[in-house]
């Protein structure tokens, strides 16, 4: 008997890389997918709060209060935004999503007493008529844009960039531009769509202050103006963000998820979530505009921890979007036969772009979004961001404060090198912020 | 007639005034002095009203305009008539880049010439140039009718959908997807449909150009496209 090895895998040629290779040769196209960045990158992960000791004392759970309320745009709005809790819902288009499945991130949004965002296709009835507080996405493509829309909003989200493909247009396949999806984008039925990566009527952060203060001046300057960036270069973007007037950055790490892009685009451009908070936070102390200017950050948000940290790193308020699809039925097991069924498995399925989405979410087949109803999809999204909101409180009374926003980077250490350094907090146990200096 | 003159009086109140208008208003004719080249003139407008801006303007002049009929008796900064919904708009003189951008609905002519990008992402919207249009116009079009008696620029409807642009002179050079094209009986009478709405006689030596339609969906045989 021969003595053999077990077959070994290569780790630059693993087999997913190699599936990939095989694909790319079949097909001659790039693959397209939806979700964030997959592979493992710094993140919230890496930090641990420290905690209530001897020198600091906690706040008793239930009965000390601990607020976590959040008003957005009071830098020039009239009638900033008032949130009950500091996790919001993100722009996530019709189109991509099924009427169904906006009208229940509305539902889910508003009975917790926050906000929801439109997206790359307008503002339907079903989000508009469930959200108590929307926020009206300005993209690119300006599809289904206008004045009235722009009049009904409650704040205004004007869409440089996204963390899963700074620099990079929407997508929207043919499989999912059916008449309703193509007569609210101008768009011809069925066709592949792939919408532009810059304003059609601005370039640069002179022209985007013009912008804002038409779009101020269409709005009577009643209603909030926030600017949302792909984590790319976060301390001059938020800057000229600030220096062009907006009320608000929402700054979008790599993680974050993406209904149609280029899965080279998702893994290898933007900078993690965790990365982008300081320096910004950094741009907005220099400028005298922290807590001013508010900051919502989003990119891989999953539990109260993630927004506690986030919070804690100096922003304002997060977003969330792959959780709040994940909260609605996205990848849920009990789908497991379809999923298999579309060559994927339960927790791994993003091929939202192809519009065959066995939950109802990302499609819009009519025999399939009719699977989700909005009303009890709402209510998961509500529980869902209950807890989030509770897992936050129970750490920042933990760490003795009576906001959440009275977390601080004190209050944290980090568990790798690459974390400290990028968060600009300690290495637990020791007082070494890597790029500090001592 | 109401006056207002943008020397004396904050751009914010003229916007203001012209919001507050209800859409039966009898107060249905502006003459705005003094313009000198602000930003976001008469943006926003909702009401079938006329606004008379007397001399050059800024960007956004009459952005996402609705119904009211905007007259420009000067130059137009970047995006004028940007996301115009409906109405009209007309600019006496030259008109920067980025005019009617996005544009979804109504007329807007410019009786001098456009810069770049004029049209670019169109969607519904009819654009007349009386002069000539620079380069990357009708990027992206979705929808209307671009005419222009001029000249175009390069890379002419650049990654066209279903926008149809008339140009009477020479192009410089078309963007990818986009050809000329024999006119049918509809692109004539959309044609003949907007030069009478803009008040213009057809000197008949139009050429209609168009989307190929090849970049409509993803082929491996596009890839230089992309
Ligand atoms: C299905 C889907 C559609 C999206 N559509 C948009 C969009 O239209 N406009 C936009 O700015 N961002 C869009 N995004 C990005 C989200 O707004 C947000 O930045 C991101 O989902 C946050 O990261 P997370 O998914 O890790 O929570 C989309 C994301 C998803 C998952």
């Amino acid at each position: 008997m021969t003595h053999r090895t077990l077959p070994r895998f290569s780790a630059t040629f693993d087999p997913h890389t190699i599936s990939e290779i095989q694909r790319a040769a079949a097909t001659g196209i790039y693959d397209i997918r939806g979700g964030g960045a997959k592979r493992r990158v710094p993140h919230f992960d890496d930090l641990l709060f420290l905690g209530a000791s001897v020198s600091r004392y906690p706040l008793e759970g239930y009965r000390e209060r601990c607020g976590t309320d959040v008003v957005l745009g009071t830098r020039f709005a009239r009638e900033p935004v008032r949130l009950k809790i500091p996790v919001t819902v993100a722009g996530m288009s019709f189109g991509s999503l099924s009427a169904q499945a906006k009208e229940a991130l509305g539902r889910g949004a508003s009975a917790m007493g926050t906000s929801t965002t439109t997206g790359d296709g307008g503002m339907t009835e079903e989000e508009r008529g469930h959200s108590t507080t929307l926020v009206y996405q300005l993209l690119p493509s300006r599809y289904g844009m206008s004045p009235d829309d722009l009049r009904r909003a409650d704040a205004i989200e004007v869409v440089v960039g996204q963390g899963a493909k700074p620099g990079g247009g929407g997508m929207l396949l043919g499989q999912k531009i059916n008449e309703r999806v193509a007569e609210m984008r101008d768009l011809p039925e069925g066709i592949d769509q792939r919408s532009a990566c810059r304003h059609p009527d601005w370039t640069g952060p002179d022209d985007l202050e013009i912008k804002i203060e038409e779009l101020r001046e269409i709005t009577d300057w009643r209603i909030p103006i926030y600017v949302k960036v792909g984590a790319s270069r976060p301390y001059y973007d938020v800057a000229l963000a600030v220096k062009s007037g907006a009320d608000v950055v929402v700054l979008d790490g790599m993680q974050g998820g993406t209904a149609a892009t280029q899965e080279v685009f998702i893994e290898h451009v933007g900078i993690p979530t965790l990365a982008a908070i300081r320096p910004a936070v950094k741009a907005l102390e220099d400028l005298g505009m922290h807590r001013k200017v508010q900051l919502v950050v989003s990119g891989g948000i999953r539990s109260g921890a993630d927004v506690a940290k986030a919070l804690a790193l100096g922003a304002d308020a997060v977003s969330i979007g792959t959780a709040a699809l994940i909260a609605l039925g996205d990848n849920d097991p009990a789908l497991e036969e379809e999923y298999r069924a579309l060559g994927t498995t339960a927790g791994a399925y993003d091929d939202w772009h192809e519009g065959n989405d066995p939950a109802g979410i990302t499609t819009q087949r009519p025999e399939l979004a009719s699977r989700l109803d909005p009303v009890l999809a709402g209510r998961r999204l509500a529980n869902y961001l209950g807890v989030l909101t509770l897992e936050a409180q129970t750490i920042a009374r933990a760490c003795g404060k009576s906001h959440v926003h009275n977390l601080e980077p004190e209050d944290l250490v980090a568990l790798t090198i690459e974390a400290a350094a990028m968060a600009g907090v300690p290495l637990a146990g020791t007082d070494w912020i890597p790029g500090r200096g001592l | 007639m109401s006056y207002f003159d943008l020397a004396d009086r904050p751009l914010r109140e003229l916007n203001a005034a012209l919001h507050a208008l209800p859409v039966d208003t009898n107060d249905t004719h502006w003459n705005v002095e003094n313009p000198a080249g602000r930003h976001a003139i008469a943006c926003g407008l909702t009401v079938p009203i006329t606004v008379d801006l007397k001399g050059h303007v800024g960007y956004y002049c009459a952005g996402m305009n609705k119904d009211a009929d905007v007259t420009i008796r000067g130059n137009a900064g970047v995006g004028v008539a940007e996301n115009m919904m409906s109405g009209r708009v007309t600019v006496k003189g030259d008109a920067s880049q980025s005019a009617g951008a996005s544009g979804r609905g109504g007329l807007l002519v410019i009786e001098g010439n456009a810069a770049a990008r004029c049209g670019i992402s169109m969607k519904g919207i009819d654009i007349v140039v009386k002069g000539s249009v620079g380069p990357m116009s009708a990027f992206m079009a979705q929808k209307g009718n671009l005419v222009v008696f001029g000249d175009a620029g390069e890379a002419l409807g650049d990654s066209l959908y279903e926008a149809r642009l008339f140009v009477r002179g020479t192009v410089a050079s078309l963007g990818a997807d986009c050809v000329e094209t024999t006119m049918g009986d509809d692109d004539r009478a959309a044609l003949a449909a907007v030069l009478d709405e803009a008040g213009l006689a057809d000197p008949g030596d139009f050429r209609l150009y168009a989307s190929a339609r090849s970049l409509y969906h993803f082929k491996v045989d596009n890839l230089d496209a992309y």
